[in-house]
């Protein structure tokens, strides 16, 4: 294991203990010891004050200059690419430039009968596509999938290959990381090759004492940047050693690049060497849901309710208010769970993350994975009973007060915004 | 009549127990109990009942952890599987998915045939799911993953699943042996019973090193094997609190609101 204490350095002061996020420090003979639960995060040596606490692994370098350019995973059902694929695409384009000019960013299209794709790449950003066809990979399967992007892996060698987290990429992505023997970080929110950005996105963001880090680093190793621990604790994980480094990042969080139908691209097809026998698994049907599908990621204005409601028809009111301002119905997971509303309008951590222009909180409490969903909202407004709730730690505007009264005086009011701007100025 | 069946279980804190303390910014830990982790509990209910139709089954349950998780091994004896191992080691600490689906899969191979391994969607602790489809891969399994639904049909041989998709499902098709990972959807898990209780904390439950799972800490278990490495961690930032609406009654305070949103120009 890495993570020891020095025993000459440590004095006993249990800060450590309370930094581990996962009671892994005890105390012996008056001196922290690191147990068998360390994970390596690296908290407590940031919080132990005389560097007692160090990571003796060693960095083993190896030659990873054989690897270039960032595959995105331009995942399409139906003949339909995923929005994820193109946000990715976007991110990826921003990353290839920070890694270097001739850094290229490549969609791989994995299917049947879809030419007509990859214009669609180019035209949101792709330098390069990848198009892999063959009737056996019409539909996704685990084990078609999984051989003909590993092979085409091993031949091209990119630098970096990621997928979006939905149930496909995170079905795909860590089988082909485990047939490749290199790194996986799942559901990742942030991505960063240059550490200058990773600095600003740490001290605008986050806790982290950007001291420790150095500006003049050069190295362009990918920093992943997910939450973990429920959302409690965020990480970034670095993969220093393998390549391709591997990511899924969840839809909804990166930037789409702006659609150019101008732009073209070098389009490399792939013929798959792939049989009957190599797929193990027999799809048997493919059925949509017929429930209404909810786009929260794209929904400029959201209204959530949550636990608060204390009803399932207490989201009749949340639709009527949702209605009158153009906006779409989220939910907390304790309004998901209790039956009042469907999986699909949940919002957080286990749900879809968010970024309306507004996003109004109605008895939600603010637990930290409801948070984790929606809090790069641009305006927060809650409503909630008790003036305590940690929602409002993060609300720009708070009311303290029951939704069912304070709710439809804002609906009353919605369309005389004007007017009652205009009497406020008087 | 009856299957071998494994199932792979994690203990872990009750996240949603977890507070942060917003003075600090530091993880309140106290009094956060160690469960069996939500999806690994749907995996093993999914086993029981195949057991409940085919008292032949036999069902093991595999961790690898520290030393307490056998707290979670002892509930999972106790809910009806028949045996249960422990993977602990110090050179198992720090794994990545990549190492720990290593360590995991090398118990599986000590413990002989099987038919199906069932394993839940992801950890709690974690979230990343990555451990069921690496385990099937270094066993050469075919998997699906996001199990919602689960039939065997009566040559022992073949399962038809429901595998949950965002936009709705698929119904897959495939042979034994397999891995399949579970979400909640798949069933209600069953309580412990009493007597199951006084059996378990009475079992014999072995406890693995990595010699004994003849696994190499310097190539494929632990922190120096893993792929990747924590570079950083921290907490996010709280957003800046805003401003707290107040009025006469309802009617002023929803007033109020729209006057603000409107002079920030947000509507
Ligand atoms: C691994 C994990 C993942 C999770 N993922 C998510 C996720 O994706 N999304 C998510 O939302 N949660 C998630 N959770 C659950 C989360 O921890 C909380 O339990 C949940 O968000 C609470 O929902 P709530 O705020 O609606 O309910 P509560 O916490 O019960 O809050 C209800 C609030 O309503 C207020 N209230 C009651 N009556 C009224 C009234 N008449 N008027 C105004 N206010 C009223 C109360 O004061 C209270 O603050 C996750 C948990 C775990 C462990």
């Amino acid at each position: 294991m890495a993570i020891v204490v020095v025993k000459d350095k440590c004095r006993g002061c249990k800060l450590c203990i309370k930094a581990c996020p996962f009671d892994a420090i005890i105390m012996e003979d008056k001196l922290a010891f690191i147990t068998e639960k360390c994970t390596a995060c690296g908290q407590c040596i940031e919080a132990c004050p005389f560097e007692a606490i160090i990571n003796t692994q060693e960095i083993k370098e190896v030659d990873l200059s054989d690897y270039k350019n960032i595959w995105v995973f331009a995942e399409q059902r139906k003949g339909k690419l995923m929005n994820v694929a193109l946000e990715l695409i976007g991110e990826g384009y921003r990353l290839a430039r920070e890694i270097s000019e001739d850094t290229k960013v490549c969609a791989v299209l994995v299917g049947q009968d879809i030419e007509h794709l990859v214009n669609e790449c180019y035209a949101y950003g792709a330098d390069q596509v990848y198009l892999i066809q063959d009737e056996l990979l019409r539909n996704y399967t685990t084990d078609g999938y999984t051989k003909v992007i590993t092979d085409a892996v091993k031949t091209y060698k990119p630098e970096i290959v990621v997928y979006g987290a939905t149930h496909i990429g995170r079905d795909l992505a860590p089988r082909v990381a485990a047939r490749l023997n290199t790194g996986l970080t799942a559901d990742c929110t942030r991505l960063d090759v240059d550490i200058n950005s990773y600095i600003k996105y740490a001290a605008e963001n986050t806790t982290l004492d950007v001291s420790t880090l150095d500006p003049k680093d050069t190295s362009k190793g990918l920093k992943q940047t997910r939450p973990a621990f429920g959302g409690n604790l965020m990480a970034t994980i670095i993969c220093p050693r393998t390549r391709p480094q591997m990511s899924t990042v969840r839809p909804g969080v990166m930037q789409k690049k702006e659609y150019n139908p101008e732009a073209c691209g070098e389009l490399i097809e792939i013929t798959p060497a792939i049989g009957e026998k190599d797929i193990r698994t027999e799809i048997l049907e493919i059925v949509k849901s017929t429930k209404e599908i909810v786009s929260l990621t794209d929904a400029k204005i959201i209204c959530s309710g949550g636990r608060g409601l204390g009803e399932a028809c207490g989201f009749d009111l949340i639709k009527e208010f949702a209605d009158k301002v153009g906006g779409v119905v989220g939910a907390s997971r304790a309004a998901v769970d209790s039956g009042w509303i469907d999986h699909a309008n949940q919002v957080g951590q286990t749900g879809t993350t968010v970024k309306p222009n507004i996003y109004f909180a109605c008895g939600i409490s603010g637990a930290i994975q409801h948070l984790a969903g929606m809090q790069t909202s641009d305006i927060i407004v809650a409503i909630n009973k008790d003036p305590d709730a940690p929602i409002f730690e993060v609300a720009d505007y708070g009311i303290v007060g029951d939704l069912y009264k304070v709710i439809p005086e804002i609906i009353g009011a919605w369309d005389q915004a004007e007017q009652l701007y205009d009497q406020s100025t008087k | 009549m009856g299957l071998r069946i494994i199932v792979c279980a994690k203990q872990v804190p009750d996240t949603n127990e977890i507070k942060i303390n917003p003075k600090t910014g530091t993880l309140i830990r106290e009094g956060v109990p160690s469960i069996l982790n939500h999806d690994d509990a749907n995996a093993l209910e999914e086993a029981l009942r195949i057991k409940d139709r085919y008292p032949d089954t036999h069902i093991t349950v595999v961790t690898m952890g520290p030393p307490q998780a056998k707290d979670m091994l002892i509930e999972c004896l106790a809910k009806g599987a028949d045996e249960a191992v422990l993977a602990s080691d110090r050179a198992l600490g720090g794994s990545d998915t990549w190492a720990t689906s290593n360590a995991i899969a090398a118990a599986i191979q000590k413990l002989g045939e099987y038919d199906i391994i069932f394993a839940g969607r992801q950890a709690i602790d974690g979230d990343t799911a990555q451990v069921g489809p690496q385990i099937a891969e270094k066993l050469g399994l075919p998997q699906v993953t996001y199990v919602q639904d689960f039939q065997l049909e009566e040559d022992l041989k073949t399962i038809t699943v429901k595998r949950a998709l965002e936009d709705g499902y698929e119904v897959i098709r495939l042979k034994t042996p397999c891995m399949l990972t579970t979400i909640k959807e798949l069933n209600k898990p069953r309580y412990m019973h009493i007597a199951g209780i006084y059996q378990a904390c009475a079992a014999d439950i072995p406890t693995w090193n990595a010699a004994d799972l003849n696994v190499d800490p310097d190539k494929e278990v632990g922190l120096d094997a893993s792929p990747t490495n924590v570079f950083r961690s921290f907490t996010p930032l709280p957003k800046g609190k805003g401003q707290m609406i107040e009025g006469d009654c309802e009617k002023d305070i929803g007033q109020q609101l729209i006057i603000r949103l409107k002079s920030k120009h947000i509507i």
